[in-house]
């Protein structure tokens, strides 16, 4: 295909060269590591809460949907409108869009423990933060990371869209390309970004497996067992946007 | 707002009937699809974990590179409807077979069995028990592709296809905040009304579930 010349062409990854395309995937992972961060930060601590307790259950629960159902491009562009334009209400945008799968999935995670589980704690004498982090937290840590896991995806797919709004990243090749009618910048920056995709999925599909603790996952028991191990709970597919 | 709707009633209403289409033809398409795919992967286990790997990996694409990646792969213009239509099916059937799958999984294998005993061949045995008893998961998961499709469609605005999309870049165009609600509102209200909708069949097909008995 013709059309990779661009993706190919060593001058685009030029370090020297303004955007070149090693510069547009940091500035990718750098909005998206923010954003992220930003999330887990206020999503886990919610979720943490409202699956500890069980109060305040069908913010959790709805959350999900609401986010779901949120045009991404729609509201990205009704924040620049109102903040005007910027980084600002770009990453309140993405972070919108990241929080409810970290949300939901975390509660989730909380609420699928075994309630003997969490009563053998409490017989044990744990104090209830110490339940918390001793038990609910790692025996839900594969759903809370598969959360985290669909909010990468969906921030990295979302900071293209935001580069129409001006935002750096690999959106630009797309955006600009589009603007320019140069096709093959368009079709190098779809590729780049698929592949940035595929392999941030990848490597936090690889984390989650080293997390994980092994009596969770299900890993340990085919060392003393013969019948192959159940995997964990994979938990909800990630979500594209 | 109440005088942009009555003066862009035609605008407006376009741009909601070329999102509804845009949005559940994929969803209709997806169902054809991923029924047989998800029955392969349950029927020979070994194409499983290969048919939902290829599944997850497509479904981390960002929408706006896969639709701008399909024009030179299928041959289509930038511009045309399909590559939405197309990339939204990706989606939905990736989504699709693995809760296929999982449902056809769960259905317990007493019930099978049972159904065996009783005479049931391998074809009325899919259709008439297994199916029906995985429909709760399989509506679970279309409720969750359906819902996506309706927000994903805006993004194609960005290619020149993409429904109540094209209202948010008028809105921005214009620095004018009525189209950009309008648009929200209405996609927004869409995807609900989907929802609801499978939610409903779901109670129809499955009264089971209602009447407390196991699924």
């Amino acid at each position: 295909m013709d059309y990779l010349e661009y993706l190919l062409d060593p001058e685009h990854w030029d370090l020297a060269v303004n955007g070149n395309i090693p510069s547009l995937i940091v500035d990718h992972l750098y909005y998206t590591v923010i954003t992220l961060l930003i999330a887990s930060l206020i999503a886990i601590p919610v979720g943490l809460y409202i699956g500890h307790t069980g109060r305040f259950s069908f913010v959790a629960i709805n959350a999900g949907n609401a986010g779901r159902s949120l045009p991404t491009l729609g509201l990205i562009i009704l924040l620049v409108t109102v903040i005007g334009f910027g980084l600002l209400p770009v990453v309140i945008a993405l972070v919108i869009l990241a929080i409810p799968p970290i949300l939901t999935s975390t509660y989730a995670g909380l609420r699928a423990i075994n309630p003997a589980s969490v009563d053998a704690a409490k017989g044990m004498g744990m104090r209830p933060l110490q339940i918390l982090f001793r038990v609910e937290i790692p025996i839900a840590l594969p759903l809370i990371l598969s959360g985290l896991r669909s909010a990468t995806l969906q921030v990295v797919s979302t900071a293209t869209v935001a580069s129409y709004v001006g935002l750096g990243g690999l959106g630009r090749l797309l955006v600009d390309g589009l603007a320019l009618n140069q096709y093959d910048r368009v079709i190098a920056g779809a590729v780049v970004v698929a592949l940035l995709a595929i392999v941030l999925d990848l490597i936090a599909s690889g984390l989650q497996r080293l997390v994980v603790s092994p009596g969770v996952s299900g890993r340990a028991l085919t060392r003393t067992s013969n019948k192959p191990a159940r995997s964990a709970p994979e938990a909800a597919p990630a979500a594209a946007g | 707002m109440i005088d942009y709707i009555n003066g862009n009633r035609d605008i407006i209403l376009r741009a909601f009937q070329e999102h509804l289409y845009l949005a559940l033809i994929p969803v209709i398409l997806a169902i054809i699809i991923s029924l047989p795919l998800g029955y392969i992967a349950v029927r020979y286990k070994k194409l499983y974990y290969p048919l939902v790997n290829i599944s997850s990996i497509l479904y981390a694409i960002p929408s706006l590179a896969l639709f701008l990646l399909l024009p030179p792969i299928i041959g289509t213009g930038v511009l045309s409807p399909l590559n939405i239509i197309i990339a939204l099916t990706v989606y939905s059937v990736a989504l699709m077979v693995r809760v296929v799958a999982d449902g056809l999984n769960s259905v317990d294998p007493a019930i099978t069995q049972a159904a065996t005993a009783m005479g049931y061949r391998r074809v009325r045995r899919l259709f008439s028990v297994e199916l029906p008893i995985a429909l709760p998961v399989m509506l679970a998961g279309l409720r969750v592709a359906t819902v996506a499709n309706v927000s994903i469609v805006s993004v194609g605005a960005l290619i020149g296809v993409g429904g109540l999309g094209a209202l948010f870049l008028r809105g921005l165009q214009l620095d004018y905040l009525a189209p950009i609600l309008v648009g929200i509102i209405l996609s927004v209200l869409l995807a609900a009304t989907c929802d609801i909708i499978i939610v409903l069949v779901q109670r129809r097909f499955t009264p089971w579930v209602r009447a407390g008995g196991r699924a």
